[in-house]
């Protein structure tokens, strides 16, 4: 039987996690024109506003494609590190994971500054090509930690057994460790995908002009029309975060990698 | 290389600059069921993995069927490993564990499926072949990793520790099986075991290992009836040893005099007693019982002697002993096995 003080604690923690979701859900529900909270009558006009938006379609292609590409060039830099990591007794591994896992402990900020002033600027890469490579970063270090985890759980003599049943190791990996840590492997790309659409301080840093995030180009928005429209996409992104990672959980089990 | 079929030479084995298996030669004969018997840290599953080719030795040749494999990758030996743990694919149903070898052998359908039903068949799993590792028994999946390894052919087949983590009454069932199928295929099998009851029940011939080395060399007859050492007589249930002296035959505890030392050749060191062969009840030297157990046919005493713990099996129909009795014994002579210096 919980007491009285755990079901207090229970609904303030509830109140600080949903009640802003619940403000934002309403807040672009409104009949008016300013945002503003509680909402200036109800209608579903601004959540069909957004997808009017040309800016907010551009932006949303742009964070889709980081999103996607980046975190699968992740994946290919973090499934053979996390491999070689977990496998070999590597000189110096423990430097390796310390650098992949820079990016979460660094403050996006220095990321973005520090790419810009030493990457964009003298190498004059272009900007798409500039987040690409930031969002890959940014994700490669959920991409090793959370392979790593289920290449863990895997025996190393699997392996062996694969070859001296005649595989090579590269084989072997193909046929018999990629398979098994596919559900680990899809965990990671749901988890990398997330961070990198909803990424805003390296992006910000990044985004030059006609190329933007679509949480940066939200903030731009927001600066000139204060109108309930981006609390309506924001609303309806973190419906499409919530409803992946739902589904993560319930076919894969998500929450055993992360 | 006579009758060698798998032919180990002077080799080296080592982990970093641990040297687990320092100068190991063995001759293997072709279709024999050869056991590396010995306890946990002795070296077996060093050796085997060298002999599969997952570790390089340092030194040393090793030869399978007439060819030197020294340098010959894991995946081109030809040679078959039955892990402890199985290891099994866990995404693949039983047929695609056993069939995965000969997949990769560019093998047409036909024959493949052929063989994969007949691996199958020849453990009794035909019925499973849909089932993943997964959904089948410690037994079940034992045989498949058996199975899987047998449909490659292989020159021969290594088994680790096959049978430790089943229990007893499957183990005792799977090592029938084991030989079975050895008769039935004739393949060259290496077994790994720290089981002597199992080494002596299947092998052909023990290579009893200590530290890294041989110890002894023998069949089970052999081996269960003349230990040359007191390693060796110990693995082998001879419970009571004790050093010969000029006196008699000394324990921890002390010496006492005894007939048999006058008679034994020059280079026995010391003489072993299995817990059957003392003689309780009559005898020149005394204990005092210790502990008692009632094993059925037989009754286990613990004695405290001059010589030190004396562990004595007397037949369950002769007179019962209580702790605390005192009791003549004997250590006859023509029950006792003579020890090496080693
Ligand atoms: N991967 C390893 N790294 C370092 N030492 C090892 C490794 N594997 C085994 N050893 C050491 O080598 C020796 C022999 O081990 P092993 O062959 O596994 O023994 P057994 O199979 O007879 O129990 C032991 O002393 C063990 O500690
Ligand atoms: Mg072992």
């Amino acid at each position: 039987m919980p007491t009285l003080a755990s079901r207090v604690v229970l609904a303030l923690v509830l109140t600080f996690l949903i009640g802003p979701f619940v403000i934002i859900i309403l807040a672009g529900l409104s009949a008016g024109n300013s945002l503003a909270f509680p909402p200036d009558g109800l209608s579903l006009k601004w959540y069909l506003k957004v997808f009017t938006v040309e800016s907010f379609q551009a932006s949303f292609a742009l964070s889709m494609f980081l999103a996607v590409f980046g975190t699968l060039a992740a994946l290919a830099l973090g499934v053979p590190a996390a491999y070689a990591l977990n496998r070999y007794d590597l000189p110096g591994a423990e430097t390796v994971r310390i650098i992949v896992a820079a990016p979460i402990i660094v403050p996006g900020i220095i990321v973005g500054l520090a790419l810009l002033r030493y990457l964009v600027v003298p190498t004059g890469v272009g900007v798409t090509l500039a987040l690409f490579l930031a969002h890959t970063a940014l994700v490669l270090p959920y991409a090793v930690r959370v392979v790593s985890s289920s290449l863990h759980n895997l025996r190393a003599d699997m392996e062996e057994a694969a070859v001296l049943l005649g595989c090579t190791r590269l084989q072997a990996f193909f046929k018999v460790v990629l398979p098994n840590i596919r559900a680990g492997v899809l965990a990671a790309f749901i988890l990398g995908f997330v961070t990198s659409f909803n990424q805003v301080p390296v992006s910000l840093f990044l985004s030059g002009p006609g190329v933007r995030t679509l949480p940066i180009d939200m903030l731009a928005y927001m600066e000139i029309t204060y109108d309930p429209s981006v609390a309506a996409l924001s609303a309806l992104l973190a419906f499409l975060s919530v409803a992946i990672v739902f589904a993560a959980e319930k076919f894969l089990g998500f929450s055993r990698y992360v | 290389m006579s009758d060698a079929f798998v032919s180990l030479q002077s080799l080296t084995l080592a982990y970093g600059d641990t040297i687990a298996v320092p100068d190991l030669s063995l001759d293997v004969r072709q279709g024999e069921l050869i056991s590396l018997l010995g306890p946990s840290g002795c070296g077996k599953s060093t050796t085997m993995r060298a002999i599969a080719g997952l570790l390089a030795p340092r030194a040393g040749r090793i030869g399978i069927a007439g060819r030197d494999v020294t340098r010959v990758p894991a995946n081109r030996r030809n040679v078959g490993l039955v892990f402890q743990s199985y290891a099994l694919f866990p995404h693949l149903t039983a047929f695609e564990n056993v069939a995965f070898g000969l997949r990769l052998k560019r093998m047409r359908g036909a024959e493949i499926e052929r063989r994969t039903r007949d691996g199958l068949a020849t453990v009794g799993l035909d019925h499973l072949a849909r089932r993943k590792p997964a959904e089948m028994s410690g037994g079940q999946q034992q045989r498949l990793a058996l199975a899987r390894s047998l449909v490659m052919e292989p020159d021969v087949l290594l088994l680790d520790e096959p049978l430790s983590n089943l229990d007893a009454r499957l183990r005792l069932e799977m090592r029938n099986e084991l030989q079975r199928v050895q008769r039935a295929t004739g393949v060259t099998m290496v077994f790994v075991t720290h089981d002597q009851a199992e080494a002596l029940a299947l092998s052909d011939r023990i290579v009893l290992m200590r530290d890294g080395r041989i110890e002894q060399l023998d069949t089970p007859e052999g081996l269960y009836a003349r230990p040359r050492t007191r390693f060796a007589a110990d693995f082998v249930g001879f419970e009571n040893i004790f050093d010969v002296v000029p006196e008699g035959l000394k324990g921890p505890e002390g010496t006492v005099p005894h007939r048999v030392p006058h008679r034994v050749p020059g280079d026995v060191a010391a003489l072993a007693w299995r817990p059957g062969g003392v003689r309780v009840g009559s005898g020149e030297l005394r204990g005092r019982v210790a502990g008692v157990a009632f094993a059925g046919t037989t009754r286990e005493y613990v004695l405290d002697s001059a010589l030190g713990r004396i562990r004595a099996d007397a037949p369950a129909g002769a007179e019962r002993l209580a702790i605390g009795d005192q009791v003549a014994f004997d250590l006859p002579p023509e029950t006792a096995c003579p020890l090496g210096t080693a």
